[in-house]
């Protein structure tokens, strides 16, 4: 009974190929207070614009939801630089939205959660980058400079918000996924994502230095279900959610559930993208001011460019598991062969599926002591971690 | 008195975690919850739309066979419904 995801039910009048957005990713804005020496300034975005208007965002939200968004994340940046967010999240939940925000937690106050609250405010979802230097504050022992965020994270909870709280695993600290859970136990989250980053953009670059390795991923996923069980029987309703890297796939994984099928992301200066990494590619997508909705979502080059499979090379063309994963991520495929119609190298079909095995490789050495510039990854990880919830309530 | 007649006292409600909604895109309800969203079938639809924190199990399963009459007796049917909603944490009971 539960097939979410389905387009089956499709109300629209027009016959289309391709489903309708389901998912709004509002990225209200690259400012961040956090200011880390290793995250992107903002103005370092080609082309990245003003930011849109409360206005502006609002008829974003109407019209998406007019074509049957349901879920809308407010993400940044920081969304919580955002003087209006009360407004806007008021305004989208009277849509009908189910709402999101998706914060680092810096910067918010127990005030301000009851503001939200009053506004209908769904959800909050406190991003723990396991690169923090919270975060190994708090995996070395010291939980002093890890204060602010597990104070805004019980303040969610006494507020009685459902809360996801989300940890970015890497080869420096998923061998103590042990003490995240417990944490994550003790603050009493609903969900908790334990995901390995994606490797796209900056955690490319850093790649070596952050993909685990096969065995401390075997065993980070055993510990976890371990925990999954003794919480079960202890009638524990916390979920946790284990996302492995598909480095050590065989197959890729579909992109974003389909490109242009689920997923819309808005940035700050309204460009529409079919996913938040898809600004790396080198297409021309549409912005918001200058279009409709439905004119980017169903007529646009861009959201356009990567639907059926006419735009597919070998092996991808005569493969018989196309339909499964669509020849995996574009990004991937372009940040890895310098080609974005290629087959994602994760395939072992891929001509390039050397350089993944490479990259298993070497994983394996040891670079401990070396520093990683890593670099606030929210939004791509978030992104794909909805695309797996989207697919696992289906 | 026989079973059949036996009134379940049981009060449903919507689990914390989940918002229920018509959808008039998918021209069908939903459930909403983080960064996810369930699809229900019709008559699952139907019967949570009855889940109001003040209607018992037999009072919701009245007024479903109310509704459709045609369907005969649906009793059974959402018992079975609820036990994978509770264990689902789509409801709970009070
Ligand atoms: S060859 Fe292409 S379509 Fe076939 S499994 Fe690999 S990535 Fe998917
Ligand atoms: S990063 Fe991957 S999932 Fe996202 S748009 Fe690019 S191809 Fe799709």
């Amino acid at each position: 009974m539960s097939n979410a995801g389905s387009t089956t039910a499709n109300a629209l009048a027009r016959t289309k190929t391709h489903g309708q957005p389901l998912w709004l990713l509002a990225e209200l804005t690259y400012k961040c207070p956090l200011q880390c020496p290793y995250c992107s300034n903002p103005l370092d975005f080609a082309g990245a614009g003003e930011e849109l208007s409360t206005e502006e965002w609002i008829s974003v939200f109407r019209q998406a939801r007019e074509m049957g968004a349901a879920q809308l994340g407010f993400s940044g940046g920081e969304p919580l630089v955002r003087q209006d967010l009360e407004r806007l999240i008021a305004e989208a939940r009277k849509l009908g939205y189910y709402t999101n925000l998706i914060t680092s937690g810096i910067g918010l106050s127990g005030e301000r959660i009851a503001a939200f609250r009053e506004a209908g405010l769904d959800h909050i979802q406190v991003s723990f980058q396991a690169s923090d230097e919270e975060v190994n504050n708090m995996l070395a022992g010291s939980k002093k400079a890890f204060q602010q965020k597990l104070k805004i994270a019980r303040e969610v909870k006494a507020q009685g918000y459902p809360m996801v709280l989300n940890f970015v695993t890497h080869k420096h600290n998923i061998d103590q996924i042990d003490r995240i859970i417990e944490l994550c136990v003790e603050l009493e989250a609903d969900y908790v994502e334990l995901a390995t980053c994606q490797y796209y953009g900056w955690a490319y670059e850093n790649r070596e230095q952050l993909l685990p390795t096969k065995a401390q991923l075997e065993r980070a996923e055993r510990i976890t279900n371990e925990y999954r069980e003794k919480l079960k029987a202890e009638g524990n309703p916390i979920r946790l959610i284990f996302v492995t890297p598909d480095y050590y796939e065989e197959r890729p994984k579909k992109c974003m559930n389909g490109w242009g099928e689920i997923f819309l992301t808005v940035t700050p200066d309204g460009t529409a993208l079919p996913c938040h990494s898809a600004r790396m590619l080198p297409i021309e997508f549409p912005n918001v001011k200058d279009q409709s909705i439905d004119a980017i979502w169903n007529e646009s080059n861009g959201f356009n460019y990567f639907r059926g499979d006419e735009w597919m090379q070998e092996p991808c063309r005569s493969c018989d598991e196309k339909e499964q994963d669509h020849g995996g991520c574009r990004c991937q495929a372009y940040m890895m062969t310098g080609d974005m119609h290629a087959a994602d190298p994760v395939c072992g079909k891929s001509p390039d599926h050397g350089k993944i095995l490479a990259a298993r490789e070497a994983a394996e050495l040891d670079t401990n002591g070396q520093p990683i510039t890593y670099r606030n990854e929210r939004n791509s990880k978030v992104f794909a971690e909805s695309s797996r919830v989207f697919a696992r309530s289906g | 008195m026989n079973a059949a007649v036996k009134t379940d006292f049981r009060v449903p409600v919507l689990g914390t975690l989940f918002r229920f909604q018509w959808e008039p895109a998918q021209q069908a309800y939903v459930l909403l919850y983080p960064e996810g969203m369930v699809k229900l079938n019709q008559s699952a639809g139907e019967i949570l739309a009855l889940v109001d924190g003040q209607r018992n199990v037999t009072a919701i399963s009245a007024a479903l066979m109310e509704k459709f009459p045609e369907a005969g007796d649906l009793s059974g049917d959402i018992l079975e419904f609820l036990e994978v909603a509770r264990e689902q944490r789509w409801i709970d009971y009070r």
